[in-house]
């Protein structure tokens, strides 16, 4: 123990005795990893502050100083003078919200029916294996091949409306999904199949009790990843031909060697992202309730 | 009177990975009368374990015949028990949804089966804990939740598979008692697997010596100790010492068997 921590409890006990008598000493503990885990949190916070202000700043400062050419690279001040000008005087396709609003339509319509298909199908392999023996190589087949070529075909046979984005999408988080939940399904403990089958669990219930909610677990670890692809499956759908969205705004920069443009459409994609992130860890929570809280250090 | 379980002159196989043929059971001839606790020991891998398989119907067998009260078993029988080695409650339903499951599936309302799983939770020491998920309770808590879930559905025999070799001592001794306690105010006829001879005889009437594999079986002892039991104290007791002695005497061969096979597939 080093003299200043000891002092430092000295003057502790001295600033109020009465207290630190009656205080049991397992308090005085969690009440010190308390201080050291709020310490940690503002530590981790400043931190990140900083790598912020030096990745933006030694943007900002290169751009400036010319080392750097701000027409390809454009510079912070720029991308956020241009996310400030679509939000007060609309972009070129409408006002910003709509864009906004678009994309996460996509997104999420393409989500959900990317995962609603490859959970119910994958659960299907998983627990019929004639059924996955037929069919695993064509599924291996089509997952090889690189899907978001796909879009190009979304957006002739659809049209250019939301319907394509969506399509393209699902198709991406399907196959995330469906492994997922197709593994999961054939990891089932058998332990647990068998007891609930002595219990008298018909295939339904065997199905619907027992496989999917172990699969669970897996599943939900693929959706963290899979609402990424979403998010690519719909940008790259508007890149293919679209009339509105943050793809299509993206598009329109490029088409005007509008970097700042591009970068400031990136960025509103990436605010997207973290806010999904943070609904779909809500959702996480709330079905897999029943598991220990793991709390780990390094999440991101 | 049918016995409650008879098996006779069964022989189980199994393919094995590489191919061939590996024989668990052979020519085994088992009989259990109703309401009689009955306890299988043998050494590790001698197909005990396989042995409740059959009778619960959860393997068919591959040769001879498993009966029920009189009829042949064909997949999953009912009225049937079956409490795991491992931990096989459900980790994402609470206590009380465990305890439910059974009469869920036979038919019984929502409500209905969790009135009846109170009860049973109540039972087996668990009251207070119905809305625990299993990983919020201790080892010897989620084995009283797995007796509640199998016990719910009022079984004519329970099949018991080391269900207790997981626990430390006192805890075990502890959940012996109880299980003697809740199967005196049942019918049911008891098959306990354990590798453990102390606890065959302490809980059962009858024990069967079970031969290293092919498993079949060498002998059987009738436990003439006085009921109820307490199963902490009984092994003090001059007779317990007695059976224990002569029954070891058949075992211990068998253990050596396994083991030597197992030393020297080792060392394979």
């Amino acid at each position: 123990m080093s003299v200043r921590s000891a002092a430092a409890r000295l003057s502790d006990t001295v600033a109020s005795p009465a207290e630190a008598a009656t205080r049991p000493r397992i308090s005085d503990l969690a009440a010190r990893r308390m201080r050291d885990a709020r310490r940690r949190r503002i530590t981790v916070q400043a931190l990140r502050l900083l790598a912020a202000v030096v990745w933006l700043g030694s943007w900002e400062l290169t751009t400036r100083l010319g080392w750097v050419d701000k027409f390809f690279f454009s510079q912070p001040s720029e991308i956020v003078q241009k996310i400030w000008y679509w939000i007060t005087q609309g972009t070129e396709l409408g006002p910003l919200w709509d864009q906004v609003l678009t994309t996460m339509e996509e997104t999420a319509g393409g989500f959900v029916v990317g995962a609603l298909l490859g959970i119910v199908i994958g659960v299907a392999l998983g627990r019929n294996h004639l059924l996955s023996d037929v069919l695993g190589p064509y599924v291996k087949a089509a997952n090889a091949i690189p899907r978001v070529v796909l879009g190009a075909l979304f957006a002739i046979s659809l049209g250019l409306d939301i319907k394509s984005k969506i399509a393209t999408a699902a198709i991406l988080v399907f196959f995330v999904v469906f492994f997922n939940a197709f593994q999961g399904a054939r990891e089932v403990d058998r332990n647990l199949i068998a007891n609930a089958r002595i219990l008298g669990a018909d295939n339904r219930r065997l199905t619907t009790e027992i496989v999917v909610p172990s699969a669970l677990s897996w599943i939900i670890a693929s959706l963290h990843t899979s609402f990424g692809l979403a998010l690519v499956g719909a940008v790259v759908g508007e890149l293919f031909g679209a009339t509105a969205g943050v793809g299509e705004l993206i598009y329109s920069a490029e088409q005007n060697f509008d970097a700042a443009g591009v970068f400031a459409g990136m960025f509103l994609l990436a605010a997207i992202a973290l806010v999904a992130e943070a609904l779909i860890t809500a959702l996480e929570n709330r079905l897999i309730r029943w598991r220990p809280q793991v709390i780990t250090e390094t999440r991101i | 009177m049918p016995q409650a379980i008879e098996l006779r002159g069964v022989t189980k196989q199994f393919l094995t990975p590489a191919g061939g043929v590996y024989t668990a059971l052979r020519d085994l001839d088992m009989a259990v009368q109703p309401g009689e606790f009955c306890a299988v020991v043998g050494p590790t891998g001698c197909g005990k374990s396989t042995t409740l398989a059959l009778i619960s119907g959860l393997e068919p067998a591959t040769e001879g015949e498993v009966e029920l009260f009189g009829k042949p078993v064909a997949g999953i029988a009912s009225g049937i028990g079956y409490v795991f080695q491992a931990d096989a409650v459900f980790p994402w339903k609470t206590v009380l949804e465990n305890v439910a499951a059974g009469p869920r599936y036979h038919g019984a309302s929502n409500q209905d089966a969790r009135l009846q799983a109170r009860d049973w939770i109540a039972r087996v020491g668990l009251a207070g804990f119905e809305d625990r998920y299993p990983y919020q309770l201790s080892g010897g808590m989620r084995k009283r939740v797995a007796l509640a879930q199998s016990l719910i559905n009022g079984p004519r025999v329970l099949l018991m598979d080391e269900p207790f070799s997981a626990l430390d001592v006192q805890t075990r001794s502890l959940m012996e008692n109880e299980l003697l306690g809740l199967w005196s105010s049942t019918s049911a006829s008891v098959v306990f697997v354990t590798h453990d001879l102390e606890e065959a005889i302490s809980l059962s009437d009858r024990v069967f010596v079970i031969t290293a594999a092919p498993g079949t079986i060498k002998s059987n002892y009738v436990v003439d100790l006085p009921r109820p039991r307490n199963v902490a104290e009984i092994r003090f007791q001059p007779r317990f010492v007695e059976i224990y002695e002569e029954i070891w005497k058949d075992l211990r061969d068998e253990v050596l068997v396994s083991y030597e096979r197992q030393k020297r597939s080792g060392a394979a």
